[in-house]
């Protein structure tokens, strides 16, 4: 176990139960609490797993979700009531870092994934078949590849599939008896596998995607759906935003900006407060724009102004360098949003103390 | 269950949480256990008076026990009730069975005095009790107990200060709703009724509630508690729960004493004297007292009467009434701002009603509602969010899911993660609609009375007969007068209606109303008693709640709202409505409505000005709509068809003499408003634009005086002197982006060319385009290149509102003409009913001068402008010396030089215009221009002579011209303005209409 870890660790992305073993370990020692059938934790454990927390013995749970409580209350909750999971949210809100560690704890593995894309077809789904033992030997157990759904099923694990809305909807619907019926027909054999106890299924979704395919509501119906919020506070997000900059510059060899502080919070406080249609004093409504302007989006708009500010400036992050990255982020839209920018621009950002720079950097660029 | 009345040690202390649906429980429970011989309840002993009406029929809660002063109906103070508030159970109870019910709190003739002088409008005070103070049994509102934080604001007693002991306790058991802990720790643990109470207590008096071990321990109690419902009244002694209760909330006050409520001892000892006077009527054990639990203990307190009756001494009185009035769910939930003290009146309803299995029957309820909001919600719906509530519960330790539970699963499960269909649900079920109703019998409502108190202090009585006054803002009596028709109005209480003055009065200092009382009005006036106890509160409360609450109005129907508040003066609604209709505003995508709402919004504001309202936040709201307008306008303006550019002309008109009007506000306005607003006013035209061409030569660097002739002075050089000293403090902010805004439309080549024309024939008036750019502009659009129909729109635009300036600038008149020759003759028809539209709405005067001029050949000579300086833009060909002369004497006089006519004007570049904003040293500059030109423009309809004289009369030397202009319009705010700045704006912008 060692060993493999070891080889892990030198991976670029460890998975969850890896990265976290020690912390899952600690946990299954210090819960007394009722597990569900082949769960490795309790739920109660699972959720302070991802919420953070610190056991009796003194050891410290790391939080894995920073968000409110409720939300992986109700994750964990449905999971133990053999409900499927739906986690929706804009992209950059955590969906699957919130899946993977939700698998890690439950089951000890993450890796059971369907990745959701446009040509994900019913075999990714179900079961393949590997076609020079089938040719040689005909249909039989030895000649099918099972799927990850599949294998989660039979061993009673949680499978998790990802971009669920990206899958076209006939394949989708394959789900619909491996939810409701918990079992999954092989007609080939005239057999079936039956889900055992512990199984169960995590799916993400993007909610503001274009060109995805709907549920159907068959299908949705055998799902409990957890919204995940943006940050809460805009120092959160501050904090986010800025512990996630400084690890992308590490990797992008950008030297780091200690004056940048101030305009990550210029750049966080834009975002937020189109996003929700108001300033942050609450004084003043806003319109929003049609982008989602996700934190993610924030990071990669200060990365970019790091990056601008390092090649071509002074190595100080100023309010011209992200200006242009916030108008490609807003105006999304060139028609209406570009008359919400302005107006933000007019109505909020002019008469704010101290945005002058600010101002005058994003009419330089809208202009 | 009678036997079990061995406790007969003493009375029956029900410590309850006011509103507490389980207290309510519990407390039917003792009483029908116990059947004591009289029932007191905390509150105030006034309302015994009208207990009765409690059994009545038609008497349906929520309602709430009403106690004001009598010649104060201001102050008053409110105990409501719902129909799971434990009060009014054992109230029901007691008039059901002809057991007497009294109320044992302080007398409110006591708490409404000593409220006296705290400052607090005692209306708010006194209905905004927070229920989570009162906790265990100070509750103030909470009819029941009220206390004093019901009726009575206590100076220094802030929230923080003061102890919720409920909360305290709940909060040490690590439960986040007090309700909560309450049914879970104190109601449903048969067996150990005082185990959860017990280790809250000590963990609450160790200091820390709410900490770690306090917390795990009481929650892993609650974990091992019997999940057997709400509703198992296994539990042999029902009052056990109470004693249990008394002794936790005795360990509570041991620690904390008074928890800062010090009005709570004086009420004590109230309760003790009236509770010893039943044990002397019914006996120790016929006594059953209903009151916060927080009073058990000093209830329960050796105390000798003398003592109390020292803590009673000497308390402040006033006379007052009580009456019950109907109550809402909505008023009782913490979220509309009542504060009555509990969040979810629906929830707290719906576990007294139902049955037995709350949480099924809950969701169930949940899933029709949104069935009947369209929502496909099958039962396997409701199943599963049944089992994720109860999941829930598990996971944090509860024995059974409550609201917060099912509210999770209801989104996760129904709504498919979505809050919008909670919304709903919080709106419909867990607050809900539920209004209460009130016999008829009840004493009348303190509305009333306010209003004929108020009646009489004006000197207006009612009366059947219809009849009409004048009302004279500029008095005082006068002015209240307006104010209550105005109140009365928003009030539902058509009592008066505006009418148009009889007498054709200038000036908005006026008001006519016809007053006709209807007896049906006195109908009205009790269903407004649910607004509040004063006209003023009502009104206040009615608007606030006009503003809020409806979400199908338009901005328009806000900004009127606004305006009624200004004119009732209802300073405390106004900024809820302002903050609404910036809300609004901002959310506004259709200019159009922006552009219509804007207008009324200025008018208001200057309305509001005459008499003397602070209207700050309004001219901010205005402020911000111009903003959107200027940013929204251009996108708005593209690509519209005739129907929609002609829309967009109203629009655009209507918000550029707002734009005007609000920019003058921001400027000091000493004089020149008078004086412009004459200029622009009368002269409607034509004249104006010599500002134009002057404001734009100011820019141009010339850097001399305002009266500096040689600029000024060319055009028109008979006013040149006569600078009425108006510091034209353009604001470069505003007006200069506005108009920013209009060259951006008068320039772009997608634009309706009806709102191009008209763009760029108010930027001309306004001076900001100089009339070789206006030249530029027009010859552009009448150019071959452009379709006739477009370029005969342009001119529709732009000459709309007066040809005068046709008949003074040849140059555009040359223009016109050219264009028009050169017509095809299969378009010609198609422009011709256009330029007939255009052209009929010119006076008779300006259409026969025109035919002239353009008989005279003005098509060809004036563009040439060769010889003389007769070429001047203005001026028609050749000098007539005979009329000069006779203005140049006035003229000599007027510059105090020999010769004061000097050079050309000089138009370099046409950026000149838009430099002419930045700096106040040039527009000031512009005004002298204006003025000039106002002179010019006299002199060119009058005669030379008679216009110079003109200009003398009004152009005084600066200082003594803004002085004068200045004591115009002071006198204009006491007296009928002759010229005051309203008489401009009749002049102007025909506001008198409205005003009247």
């Amino acid at each position: 176990m060692t060993e493999s870890h070891d080889a892990e660790q030198a991976a670029l992305r460890p998975h969850a139960e890896d990265a976290f073993a020690d912390e899952l370990a600690a946990l299954a020692e210090a819960d007394d609490r009722p597990r569900p059938a082949r769960w490795r934790l309790s739920p109660w454990a699972v959720a302070t797993y991802l919420l953070g927390g610190e056991l009796p013995g003194g050891k410290v749970i790391t939080p894995k979700y920073v968000g409110p409580r409720r939300i992986i209350e109700v994750a964990v909750s449905t999971l133990a009531t053999d409900r499927a999971l739906l986690l929706l949210g804009v992209p950059g809100t955590a969906k699957t870092w919130v899946s993977e560690h939700l698998a890690a704890a439950v089951s000890g593995d993450s890796t059971l994934l369907v990745q959701g894309t446009a040509g994900t077809a019913e075999e990714a789904i179900r079961y393949g078949w590997n076609y020079a033992q089938l040719l040689a030997q005909g249909p039989s157990r030895a000649a099918l590849v099972p799927s990850p759904v599949m294998r989660a099923m039979s061993e009673g694990m949680t499978a998790r599939v990802e971009e669920l809305t990206r899958i076209p909807a006939d394949v989708q619907d394959t789900l619909i008896t491996i939810l409701s019926e918990k079992t999954l027909p092989i007609p080939e054999l005239g057999e079936e596998v039956q889900a055992v106890r512990g199984f169960n299924l995590i799916a993400t979704a993007n909610d503001r995607d274009r060109g995805v395919n709907d549920l159907s509501s068959a299908l949705r119906r055998r799902f409990n759906t957890v919204v995940l919020p943006l940050p809460e506070t805009a120092e959160a997000e501050v904090e986010i935003v800025a512990r996630r900059v400084g690890q992308l510059g590490r990797s992008l060899d950008l030297p780091p900006a200690p004056e940048g502080l101030d305009e990550i919070r210029r750049v966080v406080t834009v975002f937020r407060e189109l996003r929700e249609g108001v300033t942050d004093d609450g004084r003043t409504k806003l319109k929003s724009p049609s982008g989602t302007l996700s934190t993610a989006e924030a990071i990669s708009v200060v990365t970019g102004g790091l990056a601008l500010a390092a090649h071509f400036g002074d190595g100080v992050l100023r309010a011209s360098d992200v200006a242009a990255g916030i108008l490609g982020a807003v105006v999304r839209d060139p028609a209406s949003d570009q008359v919400i920018w302005q107006e933000y621009l007019e109505a909020v950002v002019r008469e704010r103390d101290g945005w002058k720079d600010f101002y005058r950097a994003c009419r330089e660029v809208s202009a | 269950m009678t036997a079990v009345r061995q406790e007969a040690a003493g009375p029956l202390l029900l410590g309850v949480r006011h509103h507490g649906p389980g207290s309510a429980r519990a407390v039917r429970a003792v009483l029908e256990a116990y059947e004591p011989r009289c029932v007191l309840i905390e509150g105030p002993p006034e309302g015994d008076a009208v207990v009765g009406l409690a059994g009545d029929e038609a008497m349906v809660p929520p309602v709430a026990l009403l106690a004001h002063a009598v010649n104060e109906p201001g102050r008053a103070a409110f105990w409501p009730l719902a129909e799971f508030s434990p009060e009014w159970v054992a109230i029901r109870w007691a008039v059901e069975r002809g057991v007497p019910v009294r109320f044992v709190d302080l007398p409110a003739a006591h708490t409404l005095a000593m409220s006296e002088g705290e400052g607090e409008p005692q209306e708010e005070g006194g209905k905004t009790v927070p229920g989570g103070t009162d906790g265990g049994g100070a509750a103030g509102d909470t009819g029941s107990g009220a206390d004093a934080d019901g009726g009575v604001p206590q100076p220094g007693r802030s929230e923080e200060v003061r102890l919720d002991p409920l909360a305290a306790l709940a909060e040490a058991a690590g439960y986040d709703d007090p309700e909560r802990w309450w049914e879970d720790a104190v109601e449903h643990r048969p067996g150990h009724p005082t185990g959860g109470g017990g280790g809250a207590v000590e963990a609450a008096a160790e200091g820390d509630a709410g900490s770690g071990p306090g917390r795990y321990g009481a929650a892993g109690g609650g974990h091992g508690a019997a999940p057997d419902g709400p509703h198992s009244d296994a539990y042999g002694d029902p009052y056990e729960p109470f004693a249990a209760l008394g002794e936790a909330m005795a360990a509570l006050r041991a620690v904390h004493g008074d928890g800062g409520h010090h009005r709570d001892l004086v009420r004590e000892a109230h309760m003790r004297l009236r509770l010893r006077e039943a044990r002397k009527e019914f006996g120790d054990a016929g006594v059953a007292v209903v009151c916060g639990a927080w009073h058990v203990p000093a209830l329960a307190e050796a105390v000798t009467v003398t003592a109390d009756r020292q803590a009673l001494k000497g308390l402040p009185k006033v006379k007052t009434e009580v009456t019950w009035v109907p109550w809402t769910h909505r008023r009782l939930a913490r979220q509309s701002g009542y504060g009555a003290g509990i969040a979810s009146p629906g929830w707290y309803g719906h576990l007294f009603s139902a049955p037995d299995r709350p949480v099924e029957r809950w969701l169930v309820k949940v899933a029709q509602l949104l069935r009947e909001e369209d929502w496909s919600v099958s039962s396997a719906h409701v199943i599963e969010a049944v089992r994720l509530a109860g999941t829930l519960a598990a996971m944090r330790g509860r024995p059974l899911a409550g609201l917060t539970e099912t509210t999770d699963a209801v989104r996760a499960v129904l709504c498919e993660g979505s809050d919008v269909p909670l919304e709903l649900i919080r709106d419909k079920l867990v607050v809900g609609d539920v209004l209460g109703e009130v016999p008829e019998g009840a004493p009348a409502v303190p509305l009333q009375r306010d209003l004929a108190r108020q009646q009489r202090a004006v000197r207006l009585k009612p009366a059947a007969a219809e009849r009409e006054v004048d009302l004279d803002l500029r008095k005082e009596t006068d002015t209240a007068r307006s104010r209550l028709l105005h109140r009365l109005r928003l009030l539902d209480i058509g009592w008066g209606e505006p009418v148009r003055s009889r007498t054709a009065s200038t000036g908005t200092f006026r008001e006519s109303w016809r007053l006709c009382w209807d007896p049906e009005l006195s109908v009205r006036v009790a269903e407004a008693g649910v607004w509040g106890t004063t006209v003023e509160a009502a009104a206040t409360a009615k608007a606030r709640s006009a503003a809020t609450d409806r979400t199908d109005c338009t901005l328009a129907d806000i900004t009127t709202l606004a305006e009624q508040c200004l004119l009732a003066n209802l300073p405390d609604a106004l900024p809820v409505v302002m903050r609404v209709l910036a809300d609004r505003a901002a959310l506004e995508s259709d200019v159009g409505h922006l552009a219509q709402a804007l207008p009324s919004l200025v008018r208001t504001l200057r309305y509001g000005d005459v008499r003397g309202t602070d209207a700050g936040a309004l001219a901010a709201v205005a402020d911000g709509m111009a903003e959107r307008i200027c940013v929204g306008l251009p996108p708005a303006c593209a690509g519209l068809d005739d129907d929609g550019a002609r829309a967009m002309r109203t629009h655009l008109d209507a918000a550029h003499q707002a734009v005007q009007l609000l920019a003058r506000d921001e400027r000091d306005m000493t004089g020149d408003g008078a004086d412009a607003g004459n200029g622009e006013g009368t002269g409607a035209d034509g004249l104006v634009r010599a500002d134009g061409a002057a404001g734009a030569d100011g820019a141009d660097g010339n850097d001399g005086g305002a009266a500096n002739a040689g600029d000024a002075g060319n055009l028109g050089s008979t006013g040149a002197g006569g600078v009425p000293g108006g510091r034209w403090r353009v604001d470069a902010g505003l007006l200069g982006r506005w108009r920013g805004v209009l060259r951006t439309l008068a320039e772009r080549d997608r634009i309706p060319g009806l709102l191009r024309g008209r763009c760029a024939r108010l930027l001309l008036d306004d001076g900001q385009l100089t009339d070789d750019e206006a030249e530029r502009l027009m010859s552009l659009v009448l150019s071959p290149g452009t379709p006739p129909g477009e370029a005969a729109n342009w001119i529709e635009g732009f000459l709309t509102g007066g040809g005068m300036l046709l008949v003074h600038d040849g140059r555009l008149l040359a223009l016109v003409d050219r264009w028009l020759t050169g017509v095809p003759q299969d378009a010609f028809t198609d422009v011709l009913p256009l330029l007939r539209r255009t052209f009929a709405e010119f006076e008779a005067g300006v259409r026969r001068t025109l035919g002239e001029l353009v008989r005279r050949g003005a098509g060809a000579g004036p563009s040439s402008g060769t010889d003389t300086g007769d070429g001047l833009p203005g001026f028609g060909p050749g000098l007539d010396e005979q009329r000069a002369e006779a203005a140049l004497e006035t003229v000599r006089l007027l510059l105090g030089a020999p010769d004061g006519v000097g050079g050309m004007p000089d138009h370099r570049s046409p950026y000149s215009a838009s430099r002419a904003d930045t700096s106040p040293a040039d527009t000031s500059r512009a005004a002298t221009a204006r003025n000039a030109g106002h002179g010019m423009e006299e002199a060119a309809t009058r005669g030379a002579g008679h216009g110079g004289g003109q200009t003398v009369g009004r152009g005084a030397p600066r200082g003594t011209g803004r002085t004068a202009t200045r004591s115009a319009r002071d006198g204009g705010r006491e007296a009928p303005p002759e010229r005051g700045p309203e008489g401009e704006y009749e002049g102007e912008h025909g506001v008198r209409e409205v005003h009247a």
